[in-house]
C-alpha cells in the first residue's frame, strides 16, 4: 500500500452535499416511527432477540441436560479430588463460570449490535 | 422444639453483640440518608449509582435467608440435587440480562406496575400488576421473618417472636427515614458483609476438613457415614421437581419487585447490562459457600440441625467443628451475616411494596411513601407471628415465590418488550391465570390434596406448567383482541430498544424526555433531577 495521505476518495459529487440533511432525516424516521423508521427498529429488535435467545439456548440446553446425566455418569477415581462426587464438582465453579462468560459475551455482542445500528442509521 | 436446642447456647453474649452490631451498622448508614430529602433521592438515589456499586447492592439485596441459610440446610439434608437452587438463583440473572435488563431500564419504569402502565396504557393492567407485586413482596418477606425468629432462637435462646419483631422494627426505621439512597449504600455494604461472614468460617471448616488445622488439639473429627438417605425426591418425580425449580428460578428473578426497582437506579440501559454481569459474578462467588457448608455438614454432622429445621445448619456447623473461643467467634460472624441477609432483603422488598402502594393509594410523594411503608412492613410481620411453623425450608418457600413471579411478570415483561401485538386484555388474563395457578397449586399441596404421588408433585412445584399456561393465555387473548393493541406500541418499543446514543435524537433532545412521557405526577417529579 502506498502513502495513506495520497489516497483519494472517489464518489459522486452529490453524495457529500446530500448527507447533512439525510442524516437527521433517518434518525428522525426512527424516532417518529415512520414506516421506514419502523423497518429499522424491527431489524434491530430481531437482531437483539436472536442474540438473546441464542445465548439462552447455548447456556440452558446443556444445563437442562445435566440433571439426568449427573446421577448416572461414573467418574474415574483420579477425577474425584478428595472423594468429591460429580454433582458437587459440576454444579460448582464450572456452571457459575459458564454463566458469567455467557453474560460478558452477550454484553459485548449486544453493544456492538447497537453501535452498528447507530452507524447504519446515521450514515443512511 | 427438640431437646437439642432447648439449652441456652454457650456463646449467647458474642452472638448478641454480632446481631446488635449489624443492626447498628444498618441504622447508622441509614442515618446518612436522612439528608436525602427530595422525592427523586428518596425513590431512586437520583440514579447516581455506578454499575459496580449497584451490582453489589443488587446482590446484597437479593441474597436472602434462602441463600444464606436455606441452601446449605437443604444440601446437608437432601444432598447434591439441591445445588440447583444456587444455580437457579444465579442463572435467573442471565435470562434477565439477555431479555429484559436494558429495555426495562430504558422504559423508565420503577416497578413492574409502571412498566405495564407505560407499555400498555391501561390502568387495569397497572392494578393487576400492583396486586401481584404486593402479593409477591408479602410472600417473600414472611419466610425471611420466620427465619429471623428461628435464627435468634437458635443462637441466643431467645423466643422466636423477638427475632421477627427486631427485623421488622429495623426495616421500618431504615425504610421510613432513609429511602433508596441510604438503602443502596446499606445493601452494597451488606453484600460484602454476608460474603465475609460466610467465607471466613467456610475457610476454617475447609482447613479442618483437610486436616491442616486442628482447633481442638486432637485429630480431625471423623466423618460420620451418611446413614439417612433422606431424599425428598425419588425417581421421575425428583427429575420433575428439578426441572420445575429450574423454570421457576430462571424466569422468576426478573419479576421480583426488589430486583426491578434496583435496575431503575442505573443511569441507562448500558449500565443496566453491566450491572447485571457484575451481579452474575458476585452471586457466582457467593453460591460456592453454601456448597461448602452443605457438603461438610453432610459429612461430619448429618442431623445436626433438628428435623424440620434444616435452616439452622449454617449457624451450628462452625461451632460443631471448631470448639472453643475460635468457634464462638466464627459462629458470631455467621450470625451477623444471617442478620444482614434478613435485613437487606426485607428492606428491599418493603421499599418496593411501599413504592407501588404509595403510588396507587397514597399520592406518591415522600409523605405518601412513609405512610405506605408501615403496612408494607407490619403486615408480613403479623403474618409471620401468627403463622404456625410449617417446617419447610426457607429456600423452598422462596422457590415457590419465584414460581409466582415467573408465572406473572416474566410473560408480561418478555412479551411486553419483544412482542408488538400484546394487548392490555391479554396481559391481565395471562397474569391472573399464571398467578392464580401458581399460588393455588402449592396451597392445595400444603393442604394435602394430591397426596404424595405424581399429582402431588405437580401441585407442589407448579412452575413447569403454570409458566407455559401464563404465556399461552397472554398470547392467545392478545391475538383475540387485535383491535386493542395500543396505538403507541411502536413508539414505546422504539424507546425500549433504541441505544442511548440515538435516543438523544436529531435535535439533541434529552434522553430523559422519554422517561417523562407518563402522566403520573410522581414519575415526573422523580425525574426532576435529570
Amino acid at each position: 500500500m502506498g502513502d495513506p495521505s495520497r489516497r483519494v476518495s472517489v464518489s459522486h459529487p452529490r453524495t457529500r452535499a446530500a448527507r447533512p440533511g439525510r442524516r437527521d432525516a433517518a434518525v428522525r424516521d426512527v424516532h417518529e416511527q415512520t414506516p421506514l423508521g419502523e423497518v429499522y427498529m424491527k431489524a434491530l429488535m430481531r437482531t437483539q432477540l436472536r442474540l438473546g435467545l441464542l445465548v439462552c439456548a447455548a447456556v440452558f440446553l446443556p444445563l437442562a441436560a445435566l440433571p439426568p446425566l449427573l446421577g448416572h455418569v461414573p467418574l474415574p477415581h483420579w477425577a474425584r479430588p478428595w472423594g468429591t462426587a460429580l454433582p458437587w464438582l459440576a454444579l460448582g465453579p464450572p456452571v457459575y463460570g459458564l454463566l458469567v462468560t455467557a453474560g460478558i459475551c452477550y454484553v459485548r455482542r449486544a453493544e456492538r449490535n447497537e453501535r452498528d445500528f447507530d452507524e447504519h442509521v446515521r450514515r443512511s | 422444639m427438640s431437646a437439642a436446642h432447648e439449652q441456652v447456647p454457650v456463646n449467647a453474649p458474642a452472638n448478641l453483640t454480632a446481631v446488635l452490631l449489624v443492626v447498628a451498622v444498618t441504622v447508622g448508614i441509614g442515618g446518612y440518608g436522612l439528608r436525602s430529602r427530595s422525592t427523586p433521592d428518596f425513590y431512586v438515589a437520583s440514579r447516581t449509582v455506578s454499575p459496580l456499586r449497584n451490582a453489589a447492592a443488587v446482590s446484597g439485596e437479593y441474597l436472602s435467608a434462602a441463600s444464606y441459610l436455606g441452601i446449605a440446610g437443604l444440601l446437608a439434608t437432601y444432598g447434591s440435587t439441591m445445588l440447583w437452587y444456587g444455580v437457579g438463583y444465579t442463572a435467573g440473572y442471565l435470562v434477565l440480562l439477555v431479555l429484559v435488563a436494558a429495555p426495562l431500564r430504558r422504559s423508565g419504569a420503577y416497578t413492574v406496575s409502571d412498566f405495564a402502565e407505560a407499555r400498555l396504557g391501561s390502568m387495569a393492567v397497572r392494578r393487576t400488576a400492583t396486586v401481584f407485586v404486593v402479593l409477591i413482596g408479602l410472600l417473600y418477606q414472611v419466610p425471611q421473618l420466620v427465619g429471623a425468629g428461628l435464627a435468634l432462637h437458635t443462637v441466643l435462646g431467645a423466643p422466636a417472636w423477638s427475632g421477627t419483631v427486631l427485623v421488622t422494627a429495623v426495616v421500618l426505621v431504615s425504610v421510613i427515614t432513609g429511602g433508596m439512597r441510604s438503602v443502596t449504600l446499606v445493601q452494597s455494604v451488606q453484600y460484602w458483609l454476608k460474603l465475609t461472614a460466610l467465607a471466613v468460617p467456610a475457610l476454617a471448616l475447609l482447613l479442618v476438613w483437610r486436616g491442616v488445622w486442628h482447633p481442638g488439639g486432637g485429630p480431625a473429627p471423623a466423618p460420620v457415614p451418611v446413614a439417612h438417605t433422606a431424599s425428598g425426591h425419588g425417581g421421575g418425580q425428583g427429575l420433575y421437581s428439578v426441572y420445575s425449580l429450574m423454570v421457576a428460578t430462571f424466569l422468576g428473578t426478573m419479576g421480583l419487585p426488589h430486583v426491578t426497582a434496583r435496575f431503575y437506579t442505573n443511569p441507562d440501559g448500558r449500565a443496566a447490562r453491566r450491572t447485571t454481569v457484575g451481579v452474575l459474578g458476585l452471586l457466582g462467588v457467593f453460591y460456592l459457600l453454601p456448597e461448602v457448608y452443605g457438603a461438610l455438614g453432610r459429612r461430619y454432622a448429618p442431623g445436626l440441625a433438628a428435623a424440620g429445621r434444616a435452616d439452622t445448619e449454617v449457624l451450628l456447623l462452625p461451632g460443631h467443628l471448631v470448639p472453643g473461643a475460635t468457634g464462638q467467634l466464627l459462629t458470631a460472624l455467621v450470625v451477623a451475616g444471617a442478620f444482614a441477609a434478613f435485613l437487606s432483603t426485607c428492606s428491599g422488598l418493603a421499599l418496593s411494596v411501599a413504592a407501588v402502594l404509595s403510588q396507587d393509594l397514597f399520592g406518591g410523594d415522600v409523605r405518601g411513601f412513609r405512610r405506605a411503608a408501615a403496612p408494607a412492613v407490619v403486615v408480613p410481620c403479623a403474618i409471620a407471628l401468627l403463622l404456625p411453623g410449617s417446617g419447610m425450608s426457607v429456600a423452598h418457600e422462596v422457590g415457590l415465590v419465584f414460581s409466582v413471579a415467573a408465572s406473572t411478570f416474566c410473560p408480561l415483561l418478555v412479551l411486553g418488550i419483544w412482542w408488538r401485538r400484546l394487548t392490555a386484555a391479554g396481559a391481565v388474563a395471562g397474569m391472573v391465570v399464571g398467578g392464580g395457578l401458581s399460588a393455588a397449586a402449592p396451597t392445595l399441596a400444603l393442604l394435602g390434596v394430591g397426596g404424595c404421588g405424581r399429582a402431588g408433585a405437580l401441585l407442589a412445584e407448579p412452575a413447569a406448567w403454570s409458566v407455559p399456561a401464563a404465556f399461552l393465555t397472554m398470547v392467545g387473548v392478545s391475538l383475540l383482541t387485535p383491535g386493542r393493541v395500543p396505538a403507541a406500541a411502536s413508539v414505546m418499543l422504539a424507546r425500549l430498544h433504541l441505544p442511548e446514543a440515538l435516543a438523544a435524537g436529531p435535535a439533541d433532545r434529552s434522553a430523559a424526555d422519554g422517561d417523562r412521557s407518563s402522566s403520573a405526577p410522581v414519575r415526573s417529579s422523580r425525574d426532576g433531577r435529570r
